[in-house]
C-alpha cells in the first residue's frame, strides 16, 4: 500500500490511470507535432520544410497507427474497447475518442495516398509478380499519371492537409480536454489544459523531426540543409516559449489566486513531483532547451553548420524529455493528491514486467520507428525525385521522376 | 435475504436505535455514554458476525443490483441523511457494507473519517476506512472538538461520473440510484477520476468500476442498505422523498442540511447535519 501524507480519501491512494496513460498523450502529440511540420509545407508553402515534409508526414501516420495501443493496454476490459466506438456515450469527452481518431486517421491515410500515389503507379509498372500486385492493389485501380492528374494529386493533398491541421490540432487539444475538464481534480482542472497540451505536442513534434531529419540525413549520407535546421529551430523555440508560458502561468494563477486547492498542489510540486516537475520539465528539459535554442536561433549567422545541428540536437532530445515530463505530472501528478485536497499519496513507480509497464512503453515508443522503417521500404521517403531540380514547395509529385522516365 | 432478516432483529435488541430513520433529535438517547459504547461494540461485532455469515449468499458487484419482483420504480425516489453529530465511529456500516457486497479489500464502498479540530489545527484520518474503529489519537495542537463523518457515494442528481462514461455503463435509475452496468463497463477509470469524493474504485477483481449501490438489492425488496441497517446510533439513515411522512424526507425538508462540496454543483442526494467547514 502507498504511504500517505496528510489525508487521502480510502479510495484516492490508488493510481488508476498508470504509465499507459502518459504514454498516450505523449504518442498522440507526435502524430499533431508532425502533422504541423508537414502542414508548413503542404499548406503554408514554407519550403525550407521540404526536406522534412514527406518524413513528418510518414512519421505522423506511423505514430498513428500505434496511438490507440496504450488505451487499450491500459483498459480493464480490452475486450470491449470497440465499444467506445460502437455504442459512444456523447456527454462524455472520451466518447470522442472514435470520431477523431478514426476521422484524422481516414484524412492522414487519404493524404499519404495522394502524396505517394504516382510512387505506387510507377512501383506497380516496375515489378512483377506479388509485388506487382501488392502495388496495384494500394494504387486502387487508378493508374493516371498525367499531369492534369497529378494536379489534382496536388490540389487533394492540401485539402487534406487543409483538414488534418484542424483535425490533430482537435485530435490533441481533446486529449488536454479529457483532463482540463474534470473538475473533481482540482490539478487538472482549468481551460488551459488543452492549450498547454496543444502547444507541447507542436514542440515534441518538432523536436522529433529535428533530430529523425538528421539522423536520416545522416544514414542517407546526404547533406543536413542548414536553412531547414535553422527554421525547425526557430519554430521549435517559439512553441517552447509558448508552452513555457502556458505552464508557467497555470502555476502562477493557482498562487497568486491562492484558492483552496493551491496548499496541496504546492506541496505536490515542491515534494512528489520535485524531480519530474521542477528539475526535468522546467530546468533541464524547459530553461535549457529555451536558451540552447535561442543562441541558435539569435546568433544563427555566427553558427557553423555543426555547431547550429548539435545545438537543435540537444536541445530536441531535452526537449522530448520535457514533454514526457509534462505529460507525466499532469495524469500521474493529478492521482498523487487526494480529492480531499489534504493529502498526498508516496510517488507512482510503474512495474517493468507489467501490460503497464517500463517495457511495453518503451515498445510502444519504438513500434512506431519501426513502422516509419517499413513505411520506406513500401514507399520510400527521400525517392530519387529529391535529387532531380529544386520544385516549388507544395508541388511535390510534379515534376517526373527519373524512375519514371525510364519506365 | 435471511441474513438481512437477521440483523433487523440485531437493531431491534439495541432499544431500537435502528428501527428506521427518524427525524433527528440531536441526542442518541438516555443511556450513559460509558454504557452506551460498550452495547454499540457488542452490537457491531454482533452484526458483523451475522452479516459476514451472510457474505456468502451476496452475489458480488452490480449483478447484486437487481430489483425485487413487482418493484416499480417510478414510486420512489430515494435520499440518505447523516447525522453527523451521533456518529461513534464505530465501523459497523464500514463491515456491513463489506460483508454485504463483497467489497475487495483496500477498497471502499463507504468509509467514515475522523476529525480532530482545533484553533491551531486540524487531523483528520480514516485508518483503513474505520472499519476496524479508531485507536486514540495524539495530536501536536490542543484538540478543541471532534467528531465523525461517515463517507458513501452521493449519488448527485447531476453528476460528473455518469457524464464522463464513454460507453454509458454508469447510468442513474428513476428512482435515484447511481450504478454501474459491470457487462458493459469498459475499465477505463474516467468515472473513478471524475468523482469529487473518491467514492469510485476500479475493482481489481471485476476491472470495472464499483461503488455504492444503495444496497438496490436490498432497497428494492424495501430493505434498507445493510450500512443503515446496522449502524447503532441512528446515523445513517434512508429514505424516500416520494412518500410525505418520511423522516428522510422531513428532516431535509424542515432542518438545516448541507451537502458535500456545494460548489461542484453535482446535487448530492446524500444529505448531512451539523456539517462542519472542516469536512470536504
Amino acid at each position: 500500500m502507498p504511504e500517505i501524507t496528510g489525508f487521502a480519501f480510502p479510495n484516492d491512494v490508488h493510481v488508476h490511470w498508470s504509465l499507459m496513460i502518459v504514454m498516450y498523450p505523449y504518442i498522440t502529440g507526435f502524430v499533431a507535432g508532425s502533422f504541423i511540420v508537414t502542414s508548413l509545407y503542404h499548406l503554408f508553402g514554407r519550403e525550407e520544410f521540404k526536406p522534412v515534409a514527406r518524413l513528418a508526414m510518414a512519421t505522423s501516420f506511423c505514430f498513428m497507427l500505434v496511438a490507440s495501443l496504450p488505451l487499450q493496454l491500459h483498459l480493464g476490459h480490452p475486450e470491449r474497447g470497440w465499444y467506445v466506438m460502437v455504442t459512444p456515450h456523447f456527454t462524455s469527452a472520451m466518447a470522442g475518442f472514435g470520431l477523431l481518431y478514426g476521422g484524422y486517421l481516414v484524412v492522414v491515410a487519404l493524404e499519404v495516398w495522394f502524396v505517394w500515389r504516382r510512387q505506387i503507379i510507377e512501383s506497380a509498372r516496375r515489378s512483377r509478380g506479388v509485388k506487382r500486385a501488392f502495388y496495384m492493389a494500394l494504387a486502387l485501380g487508378t493508374y493516371d499519371t498525367s499531369p492534369e492528374a497529378l494536379e489534382i494529386d496536388h490540389r487533394m493533398v492540401r485539402l487534406f492537409a487543409g483538414i488534418g491541421l484542424p483535425g490533430a490540432c482537435m485530435l490533441h487539444g481533446y486529449v488536454g480536454f479529457i483532463f482540463g475538464a474534470i473538475k473533481a481534480n482540482p490539478w487538472w482542472s482549468t481551460p488551459l489544459m488543452p492549450v498547454i497540451f496543444l502547444a507541447s505536442a507542436a514542440v515534441s513534434g518538432i523536436a522529433l523531426l529535428t533530430i529523425l531529419y538528421q539522423v536520416v540525413s545522416k544514414l542517407r549520407h546526404v547533406a543536413i540543409e542548414a536553412r531547414c535546421v535553422a527554421s525547425m529551430a526557430r519554430w521549435l523555440w517559439f512553441f517552447l516559449i509558448i508552452t513555457i508560458t502556458l505552464e508557467l502561468l497555470e502555476i502562477i494563477m493557482l498562487s497568486y489566486e491562492n484558492s483552496e486547492p493551491w496548499h496541496i498542489i504546492s506541496q505536490l510540486l515542491t515534494t512528489r513531483l520535485e524531480f519530474s516537475f521542477i528539475t526535468m520539465q522546467m530546468i533541464i528539459g524547459g530553461l535549457i532547451p529555451l536558451i540552447l535554442l535561442a543562441i541558435v536561433v539569435m546568433m544563427d549567422r555566427y553558427l557553423h553548420e555543426r555547431v547550429r545541428n548539435t545545438l537543435s540536437v540537444i536541445s530536441a532530445v531535452l526537449l522530448l524529455l520535457q514533454v514526457f515530463s509534462m505529460r507525466w505530472n499532469v495524469v500521474i501528478g493529478g492521482q498523487l493528491l487526494s480529492k480531499s485536497l489534504r493529502g498526498l499519496r508516496s510517488p507512482y513507480t510503474p512495474e517493468l514486467f507489467d501490460r503497464e509497464g517500463v517495457l511495453v512503453a518503451l515498445a510502444l515508443f519504438a513500434a512506431p520507428f519501426v513502422l516509419l522503417w517499413i513505411f520506406d521500404r513500401v514507399l520510400p521517403i527521400y525517392p530519387e525525385a529529391e535529387d532531380a531540380p529544386q520544385q516549388a514547395p507544395g508541388h511535390e509529385g510534379e515534376a517526373p521522376t527519373r524512375g519514371a522516365m525510364t519506365v | 435475504m435471511d441474513h438481512a432478516r437477521k440483523i433487523d432483529g440485531a437493531d431491534g435488541g439495541a432499544g431500537g436505535a435502528a428501527d428506521g430513520p427518524r427525524a433527528p433529535d440531536g441526542c442518541a438517547g438516555g443511556v450513559g455514554r460509558r454504557d452506551f459504547l460498550a452495547g454499540v461494540l457488542k452490537l457491531a461485532g454482533g452484526a458483523f458476525v451475522i452479516v459476514a455469515g451472510g457474505a456468502g449468499l451476496a452475489s458480488t458487484g452490480e449483478a447484486a443490483a437487481k430489483p425485487g419482483e413487482g418493484y416499480d420504480w417510478n414510486e420512489h425516489r430515494y435520499a440518505y441523511l447523516v447525522d453527523t453529530e451521533k456518529c461513534i465511529g464505530c465501523g459497523s456500516c464500514v463491515r456491513a457494507c463489506r460483508a454485504e457486497n463483497d467489497v475487495p479489500d483496500d477498497f471502499y464502498r463507504t468509509w467514515v473519517e475522523r476529525y480532530v479540530v482545533g484553533l491551531d489545527g486540524s487531523k483528520v484520518d480514516s485508518p483503513r476506512g474505520g472499519i476496524d474503529g479508531f485507536p486514540p489519537e495524539q495530536t501536536a495542537f490542543t484538540p478543541t472538538k471532534a467528531f465523525f463523518v461517515p463517507k458513501i457515494c452521493n449519488h448527485c442528481t447531476e453528476t460528473p461520473c455518469i457524464q464522463v462514461c464513454p460507453v454509458g455503463a454508469s447510468y442513474r435509475t428513476r428512482d435515484g440510484v447511481v450504478l454501474v452496468d459491470g457487462e458493459r463497463c469498459i475499465g477505463c477509470g474516467y468515472c473513478v477520476q471524475a468523482c469529487p469524493y473518491g467514492s469510485r474504485f476500479l475493482s481489481p477483481r471485476t476491472h470495472t468500476a464499483e461503488k455504492c449501490t444503495w444496497c438496490y438489492h436490498r432497497i428494492t425488496k424495501g430493505l434498507k442498505p445493510a450500512c443503515v441497517e446496522v449502524c447503532p446510533t441512528g446515523t445513517r439513515q434512508f429514505g424516500d422523498l416520494r412518500r410525505a411522512d418520511d423522516p428522510v424526507r422531513l428532516a431535509i425538508e424542515r432542518e438545516r442540511v448541507q451537502i458535500l462540496q456545494p460548489h461542484l454543483l453535482t446535487e448530492p442526494n446524500c444529505y448531512y447535519l451539523h456539517l462542519d467547514k472542516e469536512v470536504r
